[in-house]
């Protein structure tokens, strides 16, 4: 079984009444995009910049496909910080000789923002050959050989709180880092903060599918097709959160909440920032449907490339 | 010291470096150096290496702000500093939250407990002991990994059974976040925790769901995580003998049980120099003499901290300051708050600590300061915490009122100030927020990982985990295991 590009959509956008994205992912399609790249799980190297781990914490929360499938089945977790037995320089070491094999055909997840300011000194990730490597160093050595960046979380994708108003650290989105570095290595923004693990999961199966059906270039020229001028997948990104809220009959019947405690009203006379925000969370809902922030307080915007900054105060109406 | 991985030479006698970063399966960006003689440690060195500025970024904002903006800290453990921010907000507001507000918290902060230790255990620090598949990321690892395996082949079938509960515990996370979720709207970052209570009002309907899913992970906790935890430790009895450190910790107190907030699940308390001591938060002050932060702004006390890095700073060796309590340096954490509290032990803890150690012990504090204090003993206290908490669970999904009140509106004052106490289960954690013409003027964060993993303080006193490195056994440098085996027991 194989999924085509315009069935994702299909499932994505929600055709598909009452079925997240994730559920329609059946192992056999895991099975199918295996061996997409280089007749093997394809390498993946996640590197963790200025960031929380908030992100890679909200992929193991992925569920169907569960985690476990991702990775054992999709993927090869070739370097993670927070997942792998190995440590220190030989870890770093093992990421770079990845990276040399597997040029052109690995993906690099990035997570948290670069900070390049005082020479990357705010953001060490490690020592490899006797040398201090800076999230700055690893981005410049491991992103041209890429074959394609994923920059995961609102910090990869926009820069997000490290970069806010008040930073010292000059912590900026790959995209502006690349843009600084002439680096062309093409680059999908999987904003949220954090994203939600179908964004994650999702984004990855229709690339893997993508490059099964038309190779390495064209596949992922299929993917570049389907992001927004934010870089965002449209299909997880490509709704507004006001335009399709459930209490958005409340809102024209000029019928607002009162507090963050009370469950009937529109909620942006709490502060709710859904008018400014792109993303499917109003159907999708997280940790496996059970809620969504404006369900239980207000959406802050952390979708949007100007979050923290211009989507605060969170609790005053726009 | 040099930053070279390995050097010097091997063996008795011997000086050897060992330089390990990053140390992988923690929290954030850390880097451990060692000097190894006649196999073990005799010196050591933690370095955090990243430095975002929270507490800059925070100034000027709106107070409310941060308990959303902070919890970007740490994706681990976000409702802990939520509930850190959310409790300075009350007290700088000057807002009594309500009753059903203050066991809703709990209820948030309890399901994220139940979650961290389990994602610890088993996701972080398990393949210490037990050897994962034979496939990335599980491979590369340390040739002589002194795995389960490799100590007693018999224990093939143990090995295989943690696997299979490594899969089984990512399984039970997820619910754990399940259950964060119902009150706490998502996780990670959870949106239900505000200044003035909690958003979401509890639903009879809710409260099935929680407690159906609680259901799940006791039974998990009670039936795996604990006993593996002491099938584990009988087999590395000879790391209950190392790692004691300081032998000195704080806790603050987490889950307020009244609405005065003077009776907790976890009390407060210190021990240093075998004795107990009331908490004084006076007492609190952070060094940055060997930290990359500007010497002028060193020992004082958080109500008066300044956030002033200085990278290139000649001398100093990480971006984490060392906090200390009235000059010691104190760990935080399950163990310190099972030192402090004593509470009884489990029926499977008893049990196996008789028949593998043959001790009598009812309370914590029966392990004795050694064992307690030990790399081990760590990994004990985290699991026993586990067991401890699932009856204040239960208690608060009786006491929790369906519909009633959870949130009181906050009135930001033009000034005022006010900390907010608690512990994220990796250990003690404070906000301090202070507000001038209703933005924040300052806000400081001293959290778990500032009082276990600091750098050198004024005095040149070690931190915790640098201490507690003192005399961990490094039989080959090559693969020096126990090093970070002991950094992680810590959960940094």
């Amino acid at each position: 079984m194989s999924l085509s590009r315009r069935d994702f959509v299909k499932l994505c956008t929600g055709t598909v009444a009452g079925m997240g994205i994730s559920q329609m992912f059946h192992p056999s399609v895991c099975e199918a995009i295996s061996g997409t790249l280089n007749g093997s799980r394809p390498p993946v190297l996640w590197v963790q910049g200025s960031g929380c781990t908030g992100c890679s914490v909200s992929l193991l929360n992925a569920v169907n496909p569960h985690i476990k499938q991702v990775l054992l089945d999709v993927i090869s977790l070739e370097f993670h910080p927070t997942v792998m037995a190995w440590e220190g320089e030989p870890a770093m070491e093992h990421m770079f000789k990845i990276a040399d094999e597997y040029k052109g055909g690995f993906f690099l997840a990035v997570e948290g923002s670069i900070p390049v300011a005082e020479d990357g000194k705010y953001c060490v990730i490690g020592e490899a050959n006797h040398k201090e490597i800076t999230m700055v160093d690893a981005m410049k050595e491991l992103a041209p050989k890429a074959a394609a960046v994923l920059a995961l979380g609102t910090c990869a994708a926009y820069g997000g709180i490290p970069a806010a108003e008040g930073s010292e650290t000059g912590a900026m989105s790959v995209k502006a880092f690349f843009e600084q570095e002439g680096i062309s290595t093409p680059v999908v923004n999987i904003p949220g903060c954090p994203p939600h693990p179908d964004w994650i999961v999702g984004t990855v199966v229709v690339a893997l599918e993508a490059i099964k059906t038309h190779g390495l270039a064209a596949g992922l020229g299929e993917v570049v097709k389907l992001l927004d001028d934010q870089g965002r997948p449209t299909p997880f990104f490509g709704q507004n959160i006001h335009d399709n809220c459930p209490y958005l009959p409340d809102f024209e019947a000029d019928k607002m909440c009162e507090t963050l405690s009370q469950k009937d009203g529109c909620r942006m006379s709490v502060g709710c920032k859904g008018p400014n925000a792109m993303a499917d969370c109003f159907k999708r809902k997280w940790n496996n449907g059970i809620n969504w922030c404006v369900q239980n307080a207000v959406c802050i915007g952390c979708v949007e490339p100007d979050f923290p900054d211009g989507q605060s105060p969170f609790y005053e109406p726009m | 010291m040099s930053s070279c991985a390995r050097k010097g030479a091997a063996g008795h006698g011997k000086t050897a470096h060992i330089a390990i970063d990053p140390v992988t399966r923690i929290e954030g960006h850390l880097k451990a150096e060692v000097t190894v003689e006649g196999g073990k440690v005799v010196d050591a060195k933690l370095s955090g290496g990243m430095y975002r500025g929270f507490e800059t970024i925070l100034r000027g904002r709106d107070p409310r702000d941060s308990s959303q903006i902070v919890q970007r800290i740490c994706g681990v453990c976000p409702t802990a500093h939520a509930t850190a921010s959310v409790m300075a907000q009350d007290a700088a507001m000057g807002t009594k939250i309500t009753t059903n507000g203050r066991i809703t918290r709990n209820l948030i902060l309890g399901a994220n407990y139940l979650q961290s230790h389990i994602l610890h255990f088993y996701h972080l620090a398990a393949q210490d002991f037990v050897q994962g598949p034979d496939s990335a990321p599980f491979v590369p690892r340390y040739k002589n990994s002194d795995l389960l395996t490799d100590r007693n082949k018999g224990l093939a079938a143990v090995n295989a059974a943690a696997v299979d509960q490594y899969v089984e515990a990512l399984d039970v996370r997820q619910i754990c976040h399940e259950m964060v979720a119902m009150f706490g709207g998502k996780m990670p970052h959870a949106q239900g925790l505000v200044a003035g209570g909690a958003s979401e009002i509890p639903t009879k309907d809710r409260l099935i769901e929680y407690a159906a899913r609680f259901d799940k992970v006791k039974e998990f906790v009670v039936n795996k995580y604990l006993p593996v935890v002491y099938t584990v430790g009988s087999q590395y009895k000879d790391l209950f003998a190392v790692g004691q450190g300081h032998r000195a910790c704080i806790a603050y107190g987490v889950f307020p049980l009244n609405d005065e907030m003077t009776k907790f699940m976890m009390k407060s308390g210190v021990y240093y120099g075998g004795k107990d001591h009331a908490l004084d938060p006076s007492k609190i002050h952070e060094d940055v003499k060997y930290s990359w932060f500007d010497d002028s702004t060193t020992g004082l006390h958080y109500t008066k901290g300044q956030t002033k890095p200085t990278p290139h700073k000649e001398g100093a060796y990480s971006f984490v300051k060392a906090p200390r309590y009235d000059g010691v340096a104190c760990e935080v954490g399950p163990l310190a708050r099972m030192w402090v509290e004593n509470p009884p032990l489990s029926p499977i803890g008893q049990k196996a600590l008789k028949e593998h150690f043959g001790l009598n012990a009812k309370n914590f504090r029966d392990l004795g300061e050694d064992a307690a204090f030990s790399l081990m003993g760590r990994h004990v206290a985290r699991a026993e915490e586990t067991w401890y908490m699932l009856s204040f669970i239960d208690q608060w999904l009786k006491e929790v009122k369906p519909g009633e009140e959870t949130y009181v509106k906050p009135e930001i004052p033009a000034s005022g100030e006010g900390t907010g106490f608690t512990e994220a289960p990796r250990g003690s954690l404070l906000h301090f927020l202070k507000i001038e013409d209703g933005k924040i003027d300052n806000y400081q964060v001293v959290s778990a990982t500032l009082w276990n993993c600091n750098p050198r303080d004024d005095k040149g006193q070690r931190g915790p985990v640098e201490e507690a490195l003192i005399g961990i056994p490094v039989p080959d440098i090559e693969n020096p295991v126990n090093v970070a085996r002991l950094i992680r027991a810590f959960d940094p």
